[in-house]
């Protein structure tokens, strides 16, 4: 077990690679209880979540959802997270544990006394959990036996069990088909013990922190303190197709477009380790012609592939597709070479 | 249960040492690896290095972390275990008989005295 965002959460169960593998080829289950959940109401919360965050949320349907971030008045990264908007005039945003109560003061921050919008945090309430994996929809049959649809992709739907109401997503952070859903928190042992049973009906197991690490990583997806920070805009981070430039004022947007006129001081790079060498870790020293030029953000062995890999900002001449940089392991050098993301595909 | 075997010794760190052998093969215990899984490199000691008991000699990486191997006693790094480059995982299948890391010749008998018999060792990561 170790200390995250206030939870002691577990590193791994059985172990990172077997959970990992069980979610590429079959089904896992992660406790995503930490996670926090923010809803916003009111004739005005379209507009104020346009305001604030930077993908279009005119965009979404009711019982739709998309990955969009929070950026400060630099530009730079407060958090990302997942917007679903539940009603015409409700939404639901699935933030980061670490980032709840900076979530929430920029947020309060932006809003204006003569609008319509509510804000409610429920994340001290709420309990979560996230199954994927190709078998994901067997263990959604055996769970709900019918009485609630599968959610597709980017999908919410919020009903009601014995145990009180559930948001249903079609959400997860592995790149593996899957569902993730939100229950009340008095209930959620109860419910891990069900799901637990179903996953395992489907040759699946618990997964930790350890393998939602390693599993994100091969997508190549960012995490919140690793890759993304106050310090760096999302198109540094790479992740200019959910901000939606073309919408109308929101915070952050002035820099991002003097970056998009101006180019970038630098940019996530995807790289992955040639031969064989130690797994890239974070703050790993990164060199390029002998040279310091940063430090490893994300980085890890690939379960997957069997190779180190990782992510690291360079500046954009250096972050070129095939160029070879060089990690430092204590006190050695080990080269690693430019890739593109994501670092897995399915086959 | 994991496995201890009776003639080692321990550290309280999981090494273990063969002190029936000369020169003296170091491991991890079945423990330690169950703990770690998954050995994806091990950093090897050069050989003909110096150590004293309790200094760090090499590190072992698996996907979960990074974790520094200590020398059970004083001595000098005669061998090391070259097929752990291209077979790492060796230490998570064989801790004991092919997962050994370095062999070292003790400068110090008297020193394996001090470590961990199975049975303190057993209690010890109860």
């Amino acid at each position: 077990m170790v200390p995250f965002a206030g939870w002691e959460m577990p590193v791994q169960y059985s172990g990172i690679v077997e959970e990992h593998k069980a979610v590429r080829n079959a089904v896992g289950v992660f406790d995503i209880s930490h996670m926090g959940q923010f809803l916003v109401s009111g004739k005005n919360a379209e507009a104020f979540l346009n305001r604030t965050l930077t993908n279009d949320v005119s965009k979404l349907h009711p019982g739709q959802g998309h990955y969009t971030l929070l950026l400060n008045e630099k530009g730079g990264v407060v958090d990302d997270l997942i917007a679903y908007r539940t009603s015409e005039k409700e939404f639901l945003l699935v933030v980061n544990a670490s980032r709840i109560d900076a979530d929430w003061a920029h947020f309060q921050k932006q809003t204006k006394a003569e609008e319509d919008v509510m804000m409610a945090n429920a994340s001290d309430f709420t309990a979560g959990f996230a199954v994927q994996g190709p078998r994901s929809r067997k263990v959604f049959q055996n769970l709900f036996q019918g009485e609630a649809p599968y959610p597709e992709k980017n999908t919410i739907l919020i009903t009601m069990t014995e145990s009180g109401p559930m948001w249903l997503c079609g959400t997860g952070y592995t790149g593996e088909e899957g569902f993730e859903f939100f229950v009340p928190v008095q209930k959620s042992v109860s419910w891990f013990r069900c799901i637990l049973d179903a996953v395992k009906a489907e040759g699946g197991v618990p997964c930790g922190l350890g393998a939602r690490d390693t599993l994100r990583l091969e997508m190549g997806y960012p995490l919140y303190g690793n890759d993304l920070s106050e310090e760096r805009t999302p198109l540094q981070a790479g992740l200019g197709f959910f901000v939606a430039m073309g919408k109308a004022e929101f915070t952050g947007r002035e820099i991002l477009s003097l970056q998009k006129a101006n180019g970038l001081p630098d940019k996530l790079a995807a790289f992955r380790m040639i031969g064989t060498a130690p797994p890239p870790r974070p703050h790993y020293p990164v060199a390029h012609e002998g040279h310091n030029v940063g430090e490893v953000c994300s980085g890890t062995q690939s379960p997957s592939l069997s190779v180190g890999i990782g992510m690291v900002y360079l500046p954009p001449s250096i972050a070129t597709l095939g160029n070879q940089i060089e990690i430092e392991v204590r006190g050695r050098k080990f080269p690693a070479e430019i890739v593109k993301k994501p670092f897995y595909h399915k086959t | 249960m994991s496995n201890i075997p009776d003639q080692l010794r321990y550290r309280d760190s999981h090494e273990w040492i063969d002190p029936t052998q000369d020169p003296a093969p170091v491991g991890i215990t079945d423990h330690a690896q169950a703990e770690l899984t998954d050995v994806v490199f091990v950093d090897l000691p050069k050989v003909g290095t110096v150590v004293s008991a309790g200094q760090q000699v090499c590190v072992i990486e698996s996907v979960k972390a990074a974790s520094d191997i200590y020398a059970p006693v004083s001595g000098e790094i005669v061998a090391v275990n070259e097929a752990l480059n291209s077979e790492p995982g060796l230490i998570n299948t064989a801790p004991y008989a092919g997962g050994h890391i370095f062999k070292i010749k003790p400068s110090n008998v008297a020193e394996i005295d001090k470590l961990m018999t199975p049975e303190a060792y057993a209690a010890h990561i109860g």
